[in-house]
This record gives C-alpha cells, sequence and structure tokens, in this order.
C-alpha cells in the first residue's frame, strides 16, 4: 500500500533525526536547537522522534517534553502543510487583528490553534513579530502580508489555496465570497 | 581575504574601502528590512535592476544598496536617491522605470512619490528635511537606512570598528568600564541599571570561564527596535559585544535571538562570519592575543524567556523558567559562570562611547538618565515607525511633533509605555519629560522603548484585559502568586468587559494587584498587574462605566454595544449579510437592512465589508 501524505508526515526516519543530532554537538544545551530543526522539518514534534532524542543527546524524556512543551514554537500535534499565524501583538491587536482570525476562522472551518482534519491548513496567533507598523499581519509560507482587511483573508485564502494541496479534493476551505472580495477596505 | 592583524591594517583597508567612495555618485537605497519586504521591496529591488539595464550595482554607473529600517515605516517601501538625498515613500514597482529615467537621468523629482506633510500638504523633497528625521537625535541608529547592513565595508566605511581598536590597544579593562561608567549608560531592555556599574561586577568575578550574552529576545508585543537594530546595523552590536567581553575577560559570548525574527538573524549570521573571515573576531582579535567567539542561540517563542535567568536556562537547553536572584549573572550565570546581558541597544551604544567618549554620550539627555532613547511608536499615530529622540524630550513632543499626532480628528486619550509591564499616561501629563525615573513615578516605565498611542476610541479597560491575557498566557507557571494571580486578575477584568462586572470587581482588583507585584518570583509577574494599575489611576470612570451604567464608552466592548446599520445610508447591496458568519443580518436585495441583536456577536465584520460606512455602534 502506497503511504499517505499524513503518515510520511508523522514517521520520522531515523537517518533524519540522526542527521539534526549530529549537526549539534553540544550535549543537552542543544535540545532547543535540536527540536527547533525536527519541528521545522516535520511542522510538528513527532513522539518517536522526541523519545530518539532522548536516547541520543541523551537527556531524560520528561526533560525533553518539558522543553517541548514550554515554548510556544513546539507543537505536539501535527500541524497542516498551510499555517496561517495571525500576529496578536498589541499594534496589531489595536488595529483590528481579531477581526482577520475571525474570518480565518470561517474560511478554515477551524478554530484559533486548530489544524484541519485532512493536515491541510492550521490556524495559529503569534506574538509581536516586529513589523508593527503594518498591523495587522498575517504569516504563510509566502511571507508577511500587512494591514489586513476581510477581503485582503480573502485573497491571500485563495493564493495559498491555489498552491495545491498533497490530497486534492480533501479540506477545499469555504467557499470565498466573492462580493466581499471586491470590497474596498474602508479608508 | 583580508585578514586583518592590527588596527594599522584595520585603517590601511579603511582607507582603501573609503578611496573608492565616490559622493557623486548617483546611488539609490532600497530599504529592504522586515516592514519594507511585506510591502513589496524586494519586487521592486528588481524592477530598479531591470530598468538600469546593467547599469546598476559595482560595474555599472549606479549603486543600487538594500538597506536596514531608517524608520519611517508607514510609508515604505521607501527609495532614497543620492547624492541629492531626495526621500521617495510608498513607492511601488511599477515606479521604478520612472525613478530611473527621470531622477536618475534627467534629474527630475517625481512630486507624487514625495512626503506631503499631512497638516498643510506641503511636500518634502531631501530626506533631512522630513519632519520625523529633523526632530530626532541619530546616534545608534545613524547608519540604519543609510548602509548595506551586509557588508562589513559599509561599516567600516562609517568608522566601524575602530572603537573596537581602541579598547583592544589604547585602553586597560578597567579604562574600558570607567568610560562606560562615566557615560551613564543605563541598560536599554528595560530595568536601566547603569551599564558601567554592572560590567564592574561581572569584571570583579574571578572565574576560569565568563560569558557576555546579548539579549534580542524582544518580547515586548508591539515593539520593534531591536529588530530594526539587527536588521539595520548587525555590526554595531558585534562591535560592542567584542568590546564588552575584553572589558569583563568574557571567553565567549552568546546573542539569544527571536526565532520570530529571520532576516535579523540572517544579517547577524553574515555579520559574525563577516568579523571572523576578516579577524575581528575568534582567535587573536586584530592581533591583540584576545580570544573572543558569538554564537547565535534562537528562542523558541516564550516571552518570559526576555528575562536574564530565564534566558540564561534557555540557552543551556532547559524550560526557560526564572529563577531567584541573588546570585546574580554577574556571580553565577550560564552554566554557573559569571555572566553579563545587556539588550541589544545598550551593546550597540558601547562603540559610540568609545569612539566618541563618555562626554560626548552624555551631553544629551536628563540629570539621571543620558543618551538618547529609541521609541518604536504604534497605534493610533500617524507616523508610525521607530524614532531616537534625546532623553528628557517631553511626551507632547515625541507624539505630536515627531509622532506627528493622532490620524483623522480623533482625539489623543493614553499612551502606553512599556507593554505589558508598563503603564499608561493620560492627556494631563503630556508635558512630562521622559526619563527612567520621571515615568516611573507616573507609574510607567521606560521598559525596552514599546509605546502605544490610544484615542477615543480605545477602550482602556480592553487594553488592561489584554495585557493581561498576554502575561497570564506567557506566565512560566513556577509561582503561585503570577500563575493564579494573573488568572484571577483576568477573569475579573474579561468579566468586565463582557458586561458581567459588578461594582465591587473595581475593589476586587485593586486588592488583588498589589499583592501579586511583590510576591511573585520574578519581573514578569511582579509588573504584571501595572496596566490595570495604571489605568485604574487614571481612567477609572472607564471601569466605573463598565462595571455600574453597563456601558463601554468607547464602543469596543462586545458584551456592552449593539450595531445597528443606519437605514438613511443602507442600500441593500447584501454584502454585510452575505459576510456575516452569525446570519444576524437579514434584508432583501436593494432594501435597508436589518440587524437581529440577540443573534449578533458584534465580531465587527460587517463594519468592515460595508462600502458605505452604514454600520453604527453604541
Ligand atoms: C518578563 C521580562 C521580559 C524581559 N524581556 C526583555 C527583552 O525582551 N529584552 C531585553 O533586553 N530585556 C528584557 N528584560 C530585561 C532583562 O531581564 C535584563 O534586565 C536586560 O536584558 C538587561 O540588559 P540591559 O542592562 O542592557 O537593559 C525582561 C525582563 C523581564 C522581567
Ligand atoms: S503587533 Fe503585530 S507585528 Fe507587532
Amino acid at each position: 500500500m502506497a503511504t499517505t501524505g499524513q503518515e510520511r508526515i508523522i514517521q520520522p526516519r531515523v537517518s533524519d533525526i540522526r542527521k539534526i543530532l549530529d549537526k549539534q554537538s553540544n550535549g543537552a544545551s542543544s535540545l532547543l536547537a535540536v527540536l527547533e530543526d525536527i519541528q521545522h522539518q516535520y511542522r510538528f514534534l513527532p513522539r518517536d522522534a522526541l523519545i530518539m532524542v532522548s536516547e541520543r543527546i541523551p537527556v531524560p524524556l520528561s526533560r525533553v517534553y518539558s522543553v517541548a512543551t514550554f515554548y510556544n514554537a513546539f507543537s505536539l500535534k501535527p500541524r497542516g502543510r498551510h499555517c496561517f499565524q495571525v500576529c496578536t501583538g498589541t499594534a496589531c491587536h489595536v488595529r483590528g487583528a481579531t477581526l482577520v482570525i475571525n474570518r480565518l476562522e470561517t474560511l478554515l472551518g477551524i478554530e484559533t490553534g486548530e489544524t484541519s482534519d485532512d493536515l491541510e491548513y492550521t490556524l495559529e496567533t503569534v506574538n509581536c513579530l516586529g513589523a508593527c507598523a503594518l498591523g495587522p499581519i498575517v504569516v504563510t509560507e509566502q511571507g508577511y502580508d500587512g494591514m489586513m482587511t476581510i477581503s485582503k483573508v480573502d485573497k491571500l485564502m485563495r493564493r495559498v489555496h491555489s498552491l495545491g494541496s498533497e490530497n486534492a479534493d480533501a479540506g477545499k476551505p469555504a467557499q470565498v465570497d466573492a462580493a466581499a472580495t471586491d470590497t474596498a477596505p474602508p479608508a | 581575504m583580508k585578514q586583518l592583524a592590527s588596527p594599522k591594517e584595520l585603517e590601511a583597508w579603511r582607507q582603501e574601502i573609503l578611496a573608492g567612495v565616490d559622493p557623486e555618485r548617483p546611488c539609490l537605497r532600497v530599504c529592504d528590512g522586515t516592514g519594507c519586504r511585506a510591502l513589496g521591496s524586494q519586487e521592486l529591488l528588481g524592477k530598479l535592476h531591470e530598468a538600469l539595464n546593467g547599469d546598476g550595482g559595482e560595474n555599472g554607473k549606479v549603486d543600487v544598496v538594500a538597506t536596514g529600517c531608517p524608520g519611517v515605516w508607514e510609508q515604505g517601501p521607501l527609495v532614497s536617491v543620492d547624492p541629492q538625498q531626495i526621500a521617495y515613500m510608498r513607492v511601488s514597482p511599477d515606479d521604478a522605470e520612472a525613478i530611473v529615467n527621470e531622477t536618475l537621468g534627467t534629474g527630475e523629482v517625481i512630486d507624487k512619490l514625495l512626503y506631503k506633510d499631512p497638516s498643510n500638504g506641503e511636500q518634502i523633497v531631501k530626506e533631512p528635511d522630513l519632519p520625523f528625521s529633523s526632530l530626532q537625535t541619530r546616534r545608534v541608529t545613524a547608519l540604519s537606512g543609510q548602509i548595506d547592513p551586509c557588508r562589513i565595508e559599509a561599516y567600516l566605511a562609517h568608522g566601524g570598528y575602530a572603537a573596537l581598536a581602541r579598547a583592544l590597544y589604547d585602553m586597560d579593562p578597567e579604562g574600558i568600564i570607567d568610560e562606560v561608567t562615566r557615560s551613564g549608560l543605563r541598560g536599554r531592555g528595560g530595568a536601566g541599571f547603569p551599564t558601567g556599574v554592572k560590567w564592574k561586577f561581572c569584571r570583579q568575578s574571578q572565574s576560569d570561564e565568563k560569558y557576555i550574552i546579548c539579549n534580542a529576545d524582544e518580547g515586548d508585543p508591539g515593539a520593534f527596535m531591536d529588530r530594526s537594530l539587527l536588521e539595520a546595523n548587525p555590526h554595531s552590536i558585534v562591535e560592542g559585544m567584542i568590546i564588552g567581553a575584553r572589558a569583563m575577560g568574557a571567553t565567549a559570548g552568546f546573542i539569544y535571538a527571536r526565532s520570530e525574527y529571520p532576516l535579523a538573524v540572517e544579517h547577524l549570521n553574515l555579520a559574525l562570519a563577516q568579523a571572523r573571515e576578516h579577524g575581528l573576531l575568534g582567535e587573536n582579535i586584530l592581533g591583540s592575543g584576545f580570544n573572543l567567539d558569538i554564537d547565535i542561540r534562537l528562542g523558541a517563542g516564550a516571552f518570559v524567556c526576555g528575562e536574564e535567568t530565564a534566558l540564561m536556562a534557555s540557552i543551556e537547553g532547559r524550560p526557560g523558567e526564572p529563577r531567584p536572584r541573588p546570585p546574580f549573572p554577574a556571580q553565577s550565570g550560564l552554566w554557573g559562570k559569571p555572566t553579563n546581558i545587556n539588550n541589544v541597544k545598550s551593546w550597540s551604544s558601547i562603540p559610540l562611547i568609545i569612539a566618541n567618549g563618555p562626554e560626548w554620550f552624555a551631553e544629551v539627555g536628563t540629570e539621571k538618565s543620558k543618551g538618547t532613547a529609541i521609541f518604536s511608536m504604534v497605534g493610533k499615530i500617524n507616523n508610525t515607525g521607530l524614532v531616537e529622540v534625546p532623553m528628557g524630550i517631553t511626551l507632547r513632543e515625541l507624539i505630536f511633533d515627531v509622532g506627528g499626532g493622532v490620524p483623522g480628528d480623533k482625539e489623543f486619550k493614553a499612551v502606553q509605555i512599556g507593554g505589558p509591564s508598563g503603564g499608561c499616561i493620560p492627556a494631563d501629563h503630556l508635558d512630562a519629560e521622559i526619563d527612567y525615573d520621571s515615568l516611573s513615578k507616573l507609574g510607567a516605565i521606560m521598559g525596552s522603548g514599546g509605546l502605544v498611542v490610544t484615542d477615543e476610541d480605545t477602550c482602556m479597560v480592553d487594553l488592561a484585559r489584554y495585557f493581561m491575557n498576554f502575561v497570564q498566557e506567557e506566565s512560566c507557571g513556577q509561582c503561585l502568586p503570577c500563575r493564579w494571580g494573573t488568572r484571577v486578575l483576568l477573569d475579573i477584568l474579561t468579566r468586565i468587559c463582557d458586561g458581567e462586572g459588578e461594582p465591587e470587581d473595581i475593589g476586587r482588583l485593586e486588592e488583588l494587584a498589589p499583592m501579586v507585584k511583590v510576591s511573585s518570583l520574578c519581573g514578569l509577574g511582579q509588573t504584571a498587574p501595572n496596566p490595570v494599575l495604571s489605568t485604574l489611576r487614571y481612567f477609572r470612570d472607564e471601569y466605573e462605566a463598565h462595571v455600574i451604567e453597563k456601558r463601554c464608552p468607547a464602543g469596543i466592548c462586545r458584551g456592552l454595544i449593539t450595531y445597528e446599520i443606519d437605514e438613511e445610508v443602507c442600500t441593500g447591496c447584501m454584502v454585510c449579510a452575505r459576510n456575516c458568519p452569525v446570519d444576524a443580518i437579514s434584508g432583501e436585495k436593494q432594501e435597508v437592512h436589518h440587524i437581529d441583536t440577540d443573534v449578533c456577536t458584534r465580531c465587527g465584520m460587517c463594519m468592515q465589508v460595508c462600502k458605505f460606512d452604514g454600520i453604527r455602534v453604541y
């Protein structure tokens, strides 16, 4: 049976983890950097990878878990292929980040912090990205999109969606309303 | 590759670089910081090169330089044309051709790209004449937006690493510490502890190994001074750190940077590699026999890691949990060794002090706060961006003269300084001079320089709730007062914003907040109640309106407002009805629509999609 995209994401390869560990040679103090690399590669921290890390560094598994659960950048649950991160820093908050989040929740059909069942989309909030003058900001694999309005969110959604998906039929976002998309942002 | 083995070789290389600089040569400086990138500066750079048709770059007739951010974000992408110093703003890639053909070709200025003073419509042509430039005192940020941060040659052409040569060859460690002390520099990371004194403690600690750390974890949600500086002039931070290491006898250095700042990290990595390549970092720096290397460590998104003891735990590969002090890092820090931590802006002030002398540094500022302060101004303000001003400037000058005041005809309400650890200052105190001491008297703090301007449409209770929500989420959970105290404070504030508050809630806040302050383990919990206390101090009437009159005067708090469609304005275009996430809006095409207030969640969607400004809130 051919592996589906989902299985491929979740099963870490021993050789990949070893490669990541070989780059970092500082023992216990490289734990964060190792986890960052794994998170980067798999978009989350697979259970098996954490066990491998614990055995090889070596540090107790409990310590690996305590680090993995402490920092916001790590996720123990699989994340979607396309991730929308909405900044909820002060400047973005004052300028209406909540509206942007509401819109994305409607379009994606998931709540903030969730991943769609088909592992296509994740919606998250992040702390200030340091681009406050452009708030509200949304980050995707396409980079930063600033001064977001509802119509810009819709456009961004279509752009990200057109990048295609691994399981093509599943995970289509809710229909984007054409009328809203043509609406100019309020002055 | 030039390996510099002495100050003489450094100077010789500098002269060689300067000899190659033609001040009359045309140059396009394009801001390529995070902000302008989000606005399309990369595409613009491509189009400029295209329009120059091979004439751009070293071998062509025109230099094209991608710089860091000069500070005026809202107006990006920015292009400056040298030698005339013409400043263009909001440049789109389509303007590239006109800039090359007209401004570079015939010397013609393109009016539509100039800055227009919002107060009188006057156009300003030259960079130094821009209101937000001319009112600033740019020292630490002097080179931001002027140089290519990815080329060490650009930093050297402006005197870079001369201070390091002086510190290595002409000064002893005590001499360096003495100059830093006399400059009056206070830590720019928030607390304002005198840097020279801290260095002395670390110098006096005996140990085979000592560390220095640059705190680039800028966690204040709404501040971007450090990011901007890291992107625009990374070598100044590296130079400051090496000088500090020499003064304190440090054997290794770390820069702890936020992983949310990829561009800053990229520029820092480049700067470190270049410094190493040229013998300015690593073994036997500039032939002096002094060794130091600097490593970058990435944070993983935890605000508390900005706190120095948590930061060190994080570098050691542990959860970023703060520990009680003493022992202070100067006695027992990273891996138990003496360690000195300074903020990005503190480190990059060091080369300026050593190169120009402590007297020069102390020329500006107030009696107890010397030098300049760097603020990021966001919120309801016209010139959003980053500014550097002398300590002691008044809030009024900063917000209205430099910042251009509040947009529209809205009224200024208050300014929030110091982020989640800070407080707000209302209009009555606009004439207060800004320095460490005056701000703390008013119930705010200098913090690391994040400044949020609010106007009549900002609800202060909601703002307090916003910050409390932030610290509650970021609390590391070790100590009870912070873990539970912030939770209860947040619950009370949320209740008030939801319209379910009781008059007694104000008293409860006033009772609990000071307890959390005095009994928390680290700075996070000790300062977390500040936004509540300061909004209570100056805007008690807003709290009372929420709990007694059940009204949100600013029209923000969802539980206390009602949305209505203005029948005079509604054209029946149906856009609001289609976009309402809860189907609360009904109406036929071309007929006035109505909102069912029982269903409406006050999400604000209709207000944003309505083309006719037809939604009313009260
Ligand atoms: C919760 C908390 C967050 C902090 N965040 C930062 C930060 O983001 N950047 C920073 O430089 N200092 C931060 N600090 C202050 C540091 O603990 C430390 O005082 C500072 O880095 C010292 O540098 P300085 O003397 O140059 O100011 C924070 C402190 C606390 C309590
Ligand atoms: S608040 Fe969103 S980028 Fe700073």
